[in-house]
């Protein structure tokens, strides 16, 4: 592998590596209990599913509130700023590079912790695909008010339903090419181990 | 010995007071008590006790006297019943101006009243109606308050006596052997109470000819239910008569296959308080998010009766009629009598010569529909579907109207007779008054022609002579026998793809709707890019290999 000294650099503060893993958890579980209520196939049962889907649901939303804030108060939110510099060198390293351990396009700091295509994608879970799982699941939750609230003339559930699906799947895809991905460090599981303990495992800066 | 007695009673009557959480119906027990005056052996939760009123120790001849003297107290009690379709038997839908009521609708059960009130009219609320189309509407003393009021169970209305109860003994039914009891007037009026489930299921659990026929959720189970067959009704528990929920005012009583509440809106509302809602309805007591402990099920109350989860089967305690094929009927035996074929349970016939065949079915699940609580009859003069099944009544409803909910039916389906020329239902002339001589009626002779003849000038309906058969059903919207909550339909009845809703369309169930399209394309998606994602990791791990 890498012939490059390698230094150490902390990346993921407690509370951005708590929130990970339990948002981990929740949108898989999320997923599990979600395609069940579906009718994708059959587990804890209908009712336990929809139970579960709930409470888990609103727990991540709490995650949520306590996430947002944290971003803003602590300025991380620049992290997800788009850009679209490098994007394409990504996505050659991605195709090309990386099967002939071609140099990685993206250098890591602390204050550029996401390369371009993690911005990108983690700005689109977070400002499309998260929207729109919240509203089209706070829908369902609130079905039971629509009538008094007068929603029941403009909504849907049949298309409430439609597009919580779409976002689930969604989610999915997301899911499974992002966990694809932690394994593209100089080790397979470095990725996920800085993710655990906060310390990412850089390539040092060369001298001049 | 005349002392003995007068002690002994003295002593059953202490025994009686002492035991005072009895009902008095223990009293007949004691051998001795007719000899003494009787103690009231409960305190009454009337303030009236009607056995102390001069006006009811009279040795009645007749039921109009017994009425009489009702009304010398009550005295507006008979103009009240007058405005009743207990007593009218006609009800003008005012959505759609159809005269319903027991005089005009045909069912497919008996079919229709007319030529046959004689028999039919013991379950009218007043004497004599041997026709209803002459009948005296106007009189009071026909008004006949002992069916409603009566407390002792003793009280009984034979049909072919045209609503009268027996005044003499007689051979009942005739040529049986059998001899029904007068009843004792003096007795039953000094009784007099609040209607009970006994009262009303007088007739109610008993319509379509017999015990369990008509509804399916109302027949003589209920007069002494446990909790497994009536939650509300459970005689050991909260045992509400049926005017616990048809709360009535001035002997009008609320809540009519005529008129359903399709989608009652209203919150509890406290009774007395004035309130234009159906007290008949769940809602009227329960509101409309019953659910504490599982709130998500209030979701399902805008759009799902209560009795669709909560009334999980008909006929729970014993089988309903399902079907009835007048047009096998007429059938004898070789030497000419009437047959009958009992069933596979041995406890019902399935066919028998004087109405055809039959079917009884038990734990019947229902059969489910949007309704808004409009309804539209098939009456004498529309025009039957001669090719396919033509519907003695439709509940409207839809998913869109806003007015409806799903509620469960139970769809009655028959075979009757119409008339080939007019396209008309057609009225048979069945039953016969008691002791008469009449070779039309069908249940006498077993001969259509005749019995249909009769029947349509009785109706005032033109009849050509030609008849055939035709296919009917007819929907009993099912609303009592609540079960407790624990046999509730569970959520996977209905969230299922072959679930009890299978067939209702406008509303989006999880699990039961998905939009196959979208899935499709979803799952392809996801498996592409498991797929690529596994194809370049093998490629990393291969070329890194190498290199």
């Amino acid at each position: 592998m890498s012939a490059h000294a390698m230094q150490k650099l902390y990346v993921f503060k407690i509370f951005e590596r708590i929130w990970h893993w339990s948002q981990a958890g929740l949108i898989i579980f999320l997923l599990i209990t979600g395609f069940e209520v579906h009718g994708s196939y059959a587990n804890f049962g209908f009712e336990k599913a929809v139970n579960y889907h709930t409470i888990a649901a609103w727990s991540l939303v709490g995650l949520w509130v306590f996430a947002i804030f944290w971003h803003f108060t602590t300025g991380e939110w620049k992290q997800y700023i788009p850009t679209l510099a490098k994007v394409d060198a990504m996505a050659k390293y991605y195709l090309f590079g990386i099967f002939v351990n071609a140099p990685h396009p993206f250098r890591l700091t602390t204050l550029k912790k996401h390369n371009p295509l993690q911005r990108l994608a983690y700005l689109g879970v977070m400002l499309f695909i998260g929207p729109l799982i919240w509203f089209t699941g706070w829908f369902y939750i609130f079905f039971d008010k629509w009538h008094a609230w007068g929603w029941d003339k403009y909504l849907s559930l049949e298309w409430v339903a439609f597009f919580h699906t779409i976002a689930a799947f969604m989610m999915l895809l997301f899911l499974i090419a992002h966990v694809y991905l932690t394994t593209t460090g100089h080790t397979p599981l470095a990725h996920i181990k800085a993710m655990i303990t906060g310390w990412e495992e850089v390539e040092a800066e060369e001298k001049k | 010995m005349r002392i003995t007695h007068i002690l002994l009673a003295a002593l059953a009557g202490l025994s009686l007071a002492a035991g005072a959480s009895e009902p008095p119906a223990a009293a007949p027990a004691a051998p001795a008590a007719a000899a003494a005056p009787a103690a009231p052996a409960k305190m009454l939760s009337s303030t009236a006790d009607h056995s102390k009123f001069k006006e009811l120790q009279q040795s009645f001849k007749s039921g109009p006297e017994v009425t009489k003297a009702c009304l010398s107290c009550h005295t507006e009690a008979a103009k009240q019943i007058h405005k009743t379709k207990h007593w009218t038997w006609e009800w003008v839908n005012p959505e759609n101006n159809q005269k319903l009521g027991k005089k005009n609708v045909i069912n497919n059960f008996c079919t229709a009243t007319a030529s046959n009130e004689k028999f039919c009219s013991s379950c009218h609320v007043g004497y004599g109606m041997e026709n209803a189309k002459t009948f005296d509407y106007t009189s009071e003393t026909n008004v006949d308050c002992l069916v409603c009021h009566d407390t002792t169970g003793a009280y009984k209305k034979l049909p072919g006596l045209a609503g009268h109860p027996t005044y003499k003994d007689i051979e009942f039914p005739p040529g049986s052997g059998k001899i029904a009891k007068a009843v004792d007037l003096p007795k039953i009026a000094q009784a007099v109470g609040k209607t009970s489930r006994d009262t009303c299921g007088a007739c109610h659990f008993f319509g379509g000819g017999g015990d369990a026929v008509k509804h399916g959720d109302l027949d003589s189970s209920l007069k002494k239910p446990a909790k497994y067959l009536d939650v509300h009704m459970d005689a050991k528990g909260l045992n509400f008569s049926c005017a616990t929920c048809h709360a009535t005012q001035g002997h009008n009583i609320p809540g009519s296959r005529y008129t359903p509440t399709g989608k009652a809106e209203d919150a509890a509302h406290m009774r007395g308080k004035e309130n234009k809602g159906n007290p008949a309805s769940c809602q009227s007591c329960h509101g409309s998010a019953p659910h504490k402990a599982k709130e998500r099920l209030n979701s399902h109350t805008d759009k799902i009766a209560c009795q669709t989860c909560h009334v999980p089967q008909f006929a729970r305690a014993q089988p309903t009629k399902m079907t009835w094929d007048w047009s096998t009927a007429g059938k004898l035996t070789p030497d000419g009598k009437r047959m009958k074929i009992p069933d596979a349970s041995g406890h019902h016939d399935k066919y028998d010569s004087i109405k055809g065949n039959f079917t009884y079915e038990s734990d019947v699940v229902p059969e489910y529909a949007w309704l808004n609580g409009k309804v539209k009859y098939t009456l004498l003069g529309d025009p039957v579907n001669t090719q396919g099944v033509t519907k003695i009544n439709e509940y409207g409803g839809s998913p869109t109207d806003g007015q409806s909910r799903i509620w469960p039916l139970k769809v009655f389906r028959g075979k009757q007779p119409y008339d080939l020329e007019t396209k008309s239902l057609l009225v048979p002339h069945t039953a016969v008054g008691y002791g008469e001589k009449d070779d039309s009626g069908f249940w006498a002779n077993y001969k259509w022609d005749a019995a249909l003849k009769a029947g349509a000038a009785a109706a005032g309906q033109p009849f050509s002579g030609k008849f055939d058969f035709v296919s009917t059903e007819m929907s009993w919207p099912i609303t009592h026998m609540v079960a407790p909550k624990a046999d509730a339909l569970t959520c996977t009845q209905c969230h299922a793809k072959n679930g009890r809703l299978a067939s209702i369309k406008g509303v989006y169930m999880p699990r039961r709707d998905a939009n196959g399209m979208l899935d499709i394309i979803g799952w392809l998606l996801a498996a592409a890019t498991l797929a690529g994602v596994l194809i370049h990791g093998g490629l990393r791990t291969y070329l890194g290999r190498k290199g």
